[in-house]
């Protein structure tokens, strides 16, 4: 077991999900709730990850965060190192690949809480921020905790883009998925199959938890 | 400034609206009209859900709008109380929750034990801690009147009362509106499709065509010496 690769994993997951989170409840909030122009782009752009191959996603991350491009520039001024080929730049790419799977379950929760519920909040002298604390957050909260599993679940199970973005660098980019991969590559299929199935366990525990919420989420609407 | 409620709207779209009213207080006014006449946008626009192109609300000796002044009070500050026509209760909030939530500019200890008054006043005592699933439409729709009067507002707006209740509900609630009616002294604004429902509760009735008000009078009036085609036709249609 490369636990430097579990605890590389986890930690990639964990601050995915604490950097989309209230990402996901402000764009998804508006998604759900804004009618304007071009809406059907923005959302088509925000699942594009879920649509192209890892390759292409990660190319273009390559592309984007290489010392050359603009972002990348100005990362390697602040930090005194690229951003490719690191544990911040894999953690940017995943953020970007998981926007998906954060935003689409938190509009879809937004969305069914309903524009009757938010106009009676209104008309009994709810402003808008306690209208999303005390109405809006409470029926909306399985479908943010949904996204929040998917996406610590995809996390920990992401190749392509983390392997074009971060290498496969010990301790600092080669999480449990890359490092099942090198195992299989040096035949070391005991190592590797220790690691697929923890893999296989927590996906199918987050799985299994996003089946629960819905479900709770049903009995409430 | 208008004591009861006064309103004027103009808009040519996307629904057309071409609105004069007023409702004294204590009184009771119907806006009765076919499906899509625009009754419910008129109520959404007095409550600040919706804007008017053009037009002005008064109520209570306040504008709450007024398009040529630049002025739109949003909804949290009109005192507006207004029942929906799905009544539109918080699932996740018990009957008494739900009212309190209209209770804001009480401390919160006061909060509860006035929603349980409210509660006992629309005949619903003994079921303060149920959830909105747990109670039957009628149930639901008292929640929702007692949740309106929670904010002590200016005017009162009904959507569709009695649209989607039984004969014995509808009647208990033509009751109880009488019963508000007398207590609170405040404008009444009711929104109905059937001309039936709305003489028995209402003091005068307003006929809407495509947005636009066509004729208003008393019930007896309107039933018995309509002076419009359109007020005809509806008598007999509604």
């Amino acid at each position: 077991m490369d636990l430097a690769a579990l605890q590389l994993s986890l930690l990639l997951g964990i601050w995915t999900v604490a950097i989309l989170l209230p990402i996901a409840l402000a764009v998804g909030r508006w998604l759900a709730t804004a009618r304007f122009r071009g809406k059907a782009v923005v959302e088509g752009a925000l699942t594009l990850p879920l649509v192209l191959p890892p390759t292409v996603i990660g190319f273009y991350l390559l592309v984007g965060f290489g010392p050359e491009s603009p972002v990348g520039r100005i990362w390697t001024d602040l930090a005194g190192r690229p951003l490719v080929f690191s544990f911040e730049g894999v953690l940017l790419a995943s953020v970007l690949v998981n926007l998906p799977f954060a935003v689409q379950p938190a509009q879809r929760a937004f969305e069914a809480v309903g524009q009757d519920l938010r106009d009676a909040a209104a008309a009994c002298g709810h402003s808008l921020w306690r209208t999303i604390w005390r109405i809006e957050l409470p029926l909306a909260w399985p479908g943010l905790l949904t996204g929040a599993v998917l996406v610590f679940a995809h996390t920990l199970g992401e190749f392509g883009v983390v392997l074009m973005v971060g290498g496969s660098i010990p301790g600092e980019t080669r999480t449990l998925a890359l490092s099942i991969y090198d195992r299989v590559q040096a035949f070391d299929n005991a190592s590797a199959a220790r690691m697929a199935g923890l893999l296989m366990a927590i996906s199918l525990a987050a799985v299994s938890t996003t089946f629960v919420l819905a479900g709770r989420s049903r009995r409430i609407g | 400034m208008a004591e009861g409620l006064r309103v004027e709207l103009h808009q040519r779209g996307p629904i057309p609206l071409n609105v004069s009213l007023s409702v004294a207080p204590g009184e009771t006014l119907a806006l009765v009209g076919a499906s899509g006449a625009g009754k419910s946008t008129i109520l959404r626009t007095i409550a600040g859900l919706h804007r008017a192109s053009q037009g002005r609300i008064l109520c209570a000796h306040e504008t709450w709008f007024d398009q040529e002044h630049g002025i739109d009070l949003p909804a949290r500050s009109r005192r507006a109380g207004v029942v929906f026509q799905s009544y539109a209760l918080f699932p996740h909030k018990t009957a008494l929750g739900n009212v309190a939530e209209a209770m804001l500019e009480l401390p919160r200890d006061q909060r509860h034990p006035r929603a349980a008054e409210l509660l006992e006043q629309v005949q619903l005592d003994g079921l303060e801690k149920r959830f909105p699933h747990q109670l039957s439409g009628g149930q639901q729709q008292r929640v929702a009147l007692a949740r309106a009067l929670a904010r002590d507002p200016r005017v009162l707006l009904l959507d569709e009362p009695f649209s989607a209740v039984d004969q014995p509900t509808r009647r208990a609630l033509q009751m109880l509106l009488s019963r508000i009616r007398r207590s609170t002294a405040i404008p009444i604004l009711i929104v109905s499709h059937d001309v039936e429902d709305a003489s028995r509760s209402a003091d005068r009735l307003c006929y809407l065509k495509a947005g636009e008000t066509v004729e208003q009078g008393t019930p007896r009036a309107m039933l018995d010496n309509p002076e419009t085609q359109f007020a005809r036709w509806l008598n007999g249609n509604s």
